[in-house]
């Protein structure tokens, strides 16, 4: 494996920029990578031609010292943002042989500044998933291997999963992910890695497929804390073809990533010690106090009482969405169509071919919670328990600085275990959908290993728009954590 | 007061009791969440952005000029403006509704309670309590004549806005019906608003119709969608009325239902009962943010506004001293209004009502004209009345100028001129013209003498007659008077 896969974002950035390597060079080795580890089947699409066009163009910027931010960085987008001329599936049948004629407003924020496309990662279907096991394009596999049983293929988590590979295998220096209830942080900690998920508002919407408009947020997902950021700062800002887009400009990221914990104060909440949760991630979540507390932060006991209503609550207001966000895939103007004898019956044949059984199962449940007669009980109600879980943030807030939490209640499992039991599935949620129903950032960073030797990652939550401070404590964690273990199948190259 | 409408069955006199949802397509140059035009009659789909077909991860972004035309017609009709409204996701399934809802307001629509004011024709007037209005989009237009097995899709008109105006249900007659919606169009057009073409599809009425006795409860209603001229929505009251009623007096009873007019047959029938009724599913829209309006923006709207027509009628009523029925009839259209005063300026306003209501409205209608298409403008009108007023001409001359006016678009002067009908107010020619009547009609003369008042009115018209109508008809008589009875 070449040594450039080795280089974290910045770092290749500052050998592009004093000319010690070339995006060329750096994006060759990626797609050689790419190739390689092509049997984890994390990308739907690759763009070989594309990105090595988009290299030389990098080069010659950076030739001509007009680099960008991200300028000959090789990047892997996920699915869900529709690239201009290059095929967007969200990993649905549904969407076949779409190829939309515009570019998302993120991507675009990122082209801009010089990243290269390497290809189209595989995620669950319509991001409704948490294994990437929904995907119409097949499961993706974790680079990781358990040392008990290390024939078996594990999941990355999802549904950000093909993303998440991607950075573990080394088969992209970054990728974008989109996280709705957990989507980018879960598969971060299943694979060893970075990933943020900024305030709800931070990164513009405008050409992500949508799943549930309230709560979707794009984000980073990274090697290190730095890359997380730089990639976000790009990523991130006002857009007004996004009317729920956050206006306020955000800080420079990277200024506060250096300067410790010192004296802020960190908050543990009460509610995530969970019944049944294996021990090694109540000791990893240990370990994180403990470091901060070394660093010189000051850990608070907090209360989030309403956090268990938020797995529920969060489980009626997404497919409640998400049902009426997929009705226009219907067939009449893109993507797949099943004929029928009439219009109802065009649309009930597209949308059960075009439709996985999670999606179905969503849509169904979304289209019940909003029905007549249930929406108040419902709907409504899971709306009034949202305003609480806020509230909880928001009173904590005020003795808090920032909040920490293990990001998921297991390491990665076994591809096609939990299948069978959708509750069982979604519980892997349950320690990030409450940031995602009250809008905040959050970040997962890698802490440590399961027994197992699996990666398991640790949840830095932060105030509304106060993603500084969420870096800084990730940055801090991934310093004492001093995580440098990789995947068995980038060490043996 | 007129005789309230009643229709008689079997059993009595029954009541009609209506209220309408008239759908109003807003003036504006882009849609309601995107930057498409909604130019009326460009060739299919080629008004649609990404967002009206609903691509993928497309997001609608109000358009501030529709929010502002919502609020102007809220203030026109009097209403309560809310400065916090919501739009809601109406959900259902049509092939030229691209995103599968309709983004539309629901529980908090941005005009609340309001009220419109009809011109009843023995010049009384009758409030009609609005309930709300609220924004809406669009759907495109299904056409399903143009295959044997498929539809075709145009979606032009896919997002557009519409403001949705919900009546009371204070209507009681298919005639105040047709006046509530005239009034309706005549205050979106002086707000400019709406164009409120019919035909065009830029207006279109729901009427909810329901009968009862007079002084029981409501009876159950049903809804007539989707009409789009007066004529029709009359008829259609009326044959629903009755049908209604038919049920009632034959022991049946009303089912709630939506139906439609065949304006073929003139017969509503049912289109989908209660139980097919569509379950909406509505939910606050997540991709859009609760509408917030600044009331210093409301009042500047507010102060913007033109003159509307119920403060116009009054003021005609009481600087031109019309008849409420004149009145109304002038201010139904802006441009009608203005060309009155145009008219009206420093001359008799009544005279120039007359002539414009009875003279050029007779003319334009036989015609088949409009206002904007008369061959007569407002100032040869006018000319044509300051002729009868100096007594250059009489009344009955100048029909016939304003014949040849309409014909010739000559101002009235040109014509009287040409024409030589300058009316004779020369004592001397007139005095000339009645010694010869009488000296011709000496039997005649002896006879009125006698008695026979009635034959004073045969003298003036001999001598009218004589002076081919020129002669100033007051001088006639006056003279008369003194050759005759002095």
């Amino acid at each position: 494996m070449s040594d450039l896969l080795d280089l974290t974002l910045a770092e290749a950035r500052k050998k592009l920029a004093a000319k010690d390597i070339s995006s060329t060079e750096l994006t060759r080795a990626y797609i050689a990578r790419m190739e390689a580890t092509a049997a984890l089947n994390a990308y739907i699409t690759t763009t070989p031609d594309k990105a090595l066009q988009m290299a030389e163009q990098a080069d010659a910027r950076l030739a001509k010292g007009e680099a960008g931010a991200l300028e000959g960085i090789p990047l892997a987008i996920k699915d869900l943002f529709c690239t201009e001329g290059v095929l967007t599936t969200a990993a649905s049948h549904i969407l076949d042989g779409f190829i939309p004629p515009y570019e998302s407003t993120v991507t675009t924020n990122l082209w801009q500044a010089g990243a290269v496309l390497l290809g189209k990662t595989n995620l669950d279907e319509f991001a409704m998933g948490s294994s990437n096991g929904t995907s119409y394009y097949g499961p993706v596999e974790n680079p990781w291997r358990s040392t008990d049983e290390p024939d078996k293929k594990l999941v990355p988590g999802g549904s950000s999963g093909g993303s998440a590979a991607v950075v573990a295998a080394r088969s992209a220096l970054a990728a974008t992910g989109t996280d709705t209830g957990g989507s980018i942080r879960q598969p971060a900690s299943f694979s060893g890695i970075v990933g943020m998920k900024p305030t709800y508002g931070r990164c513009s919407r405008w050409g992500i497929v949508a799943f549930a408009s309230s709560l979707d947020q794009a984000g980073p997902m990274a090697r290190t804390v730095e890359d997380a950021a730089i990639m976000l700062q790009a990523m991130a800002g006002h857009d007004p073809k996004d009317s729920t887009s956050a206006p306020e400009p955000m800080a420079d990221l990277t200024a506060s990533l250096d300067q410790g914990v010192k004296g802020m104060r960190i908050g543990v909440p009460a509610e995530y010690r969970v019944d049944g949760m294996p021990e090694e991630i109540n000791k990893a979540w240990q370990q994180g106090i403990d470091w901060l507390k070394a660093e010189g932060a000051e850990i608070v006991d907090i209360s989030l009482p309403h956090t268990k209503y938020a797995l529920p609550t969060y489980y009626i207001i997404a497919p409640a969405e998400a049902s009426s966000n997929l009705a226009r895939y219907d067939g009449v103007r893109y993507g797949l169509r099943v004929d029928g004898g009439s219009l109802a019956e065009m649309y009930a044949n597209t949308r059960a071919e075009g439709f996985g059984e999670e999606v179905r199962r969503r849509v169904l449940i979304g289209t019940y919670v909003l029905s007549a007669g249930y929406y108040d009980a419902y709907y409504l109600k899971a709306q009034k328990v949202r305003a609480l879980l806020r509230r909880d943030f928001d009173q904590a807030f005020e003795k808090v600085d920032a909040i920490l939490t293990p990001t998921a209640p297991s390491d990665a499992f076994a591809i096609g275990e939990n299948e069978d039991d959708p509750v069982k599935m979604y519980l892997n949620d349950v320690f990030t959908v409450p940031a995602s129903l009250a809008g905040l950032p959050g970040i997962s960073v890698p802490a440590g290993l399961s027994e197992r030797g699996l990666p398991l990652g640790l949840q830095v939550l932060g105030r509304m728009f106060d993603e500084g401070s969420v870096v800084r404590v990730g940055r801090a964690l991934e310093r004492a954590a001093d995580f440098r273990a990789v995947a068995a199948m980038v060490r043996e190259g | 007061m007129t005789e309230p409408y009643r229709i008689q069955g079997e059993t009595g006199a029954w009541e009609v009791v209506l209220g309408l949802e008239v759908h109003a397509q807003v003036i504006s140059k882009a849609k309601l969440f995107s930057g498409s035009s909604t130019t009326f009659g460009a060739e299919a789909n080629t008004q649609v952005s990404l967002v009206d077909a609903a691509m993928p991860g497309m997001l609608p972004v109000i358009n501030r000029e529709c929010v502002e035309q919502a609020v102007r017609t809220g203030l026109a009709l009097k209403a309560q403006i809310n400065l916090r409204s919501v739009f809601d996701r109406k959900n259902y399934f049509y092939a030229d509704l691209p995103q599968g809802y309709q983004i539309s307001q629901y529980k908090d629509p941005i005009v609340g309670e309001g009220e419109l004011l009809l011109d009843l024709p023995d010049g009384s007037t009758k409030a009609v309590g609005i309930e709300r209005l609220h924004l809406e989009q669009d759907a495109g237009k299904s056409m399903h004549d143009q295959h044997p097995q498929k539809s075709y899709i145009d979606l032009n008109r896919s997002g557009v806005a519409l403001m949705e105006i919900v009546s009371k249900p204070d209507l009681s007659s298919p005639e105040e019906a047709g006046l509530y919606v005239k009034k309706l169009r005549s205050i979106l057009r002086y707000v400019g608003t709406c164009d409120g073409n019919m035909q065009e599809g830029s207006m279109r009425a729901d009427v909810n119709v329901s009968v009862r006795k007079p002084g029981d409860p409501l009876g159950t209603r049903c809804e007539i969608k989707n009409m789009n001229s007066v004529r029709f929505i009359q008829q259609a009251i009326e044959y629903e009325a009755r049908r209604q009623i038919e049920i009632l007096e034959g022991g049946g009873q009303i089912d709630q239902e939506t139906r439609l007019f065949d304006t073929s047959r003139g017969e509503t029938r049912s289109m989908r009962s209660k139980e097919d009724a569509h379950d909406y599913r509505y939910f606050p829209d997540p991709d859009l943010l609760p509408l917030v309006l600044e009331q210093a923006r409301v009042d500047a709207l507010g102060a913007d506004l033109p003159e509307l027509p119920d403060t116009k009628k009054a003021r005609f009523i009481s600087e031109y001293g019309l008849s409420a029925y004149d009145a109304a009839i002038l201010v139904e259209e802006r441009a009608t209004a203005d060309w009155y005063e145009q008219l009206a300026k420093g001359r008799d306003a009544k005279i120039a009502a007359n002539w414009m209501i009875t003279e050029l409205f007779g003319a334009l209608n036989k015609a088949g004209k409009d206002l904007s298409e008369s061959p007569v403008s407002a100032d040869n009108l006018g000319g044509l009345v300051d002729l009868i007023g100096d007594g250059t001409i009489s009344g009955r001359i100048a029909k016939e100028v304003f014949a040849e006016m309409f014909e010739t678009g000559k101002p009235a002067g040109e014509i009287v001129e040409e024409k030589g009908l300058k009316q004779v107010s020369d004592t001397g020619a007139i005095e000339g013209i009645i010694d010869e009547v009488l000296a011709e009609n000496a039997d005649k003369v002896e006879q009125y003498k006698g008695g026979k008042d009635k034959l004073f009115g045969f003298f003036v018209g001999q001598t009218m007659k004589k002076s081919q109508g020129k002669a100033n008809p007051g001088m006639v008589n006056e003279l008369l008077r003194k050759k005759l009875d002095g």
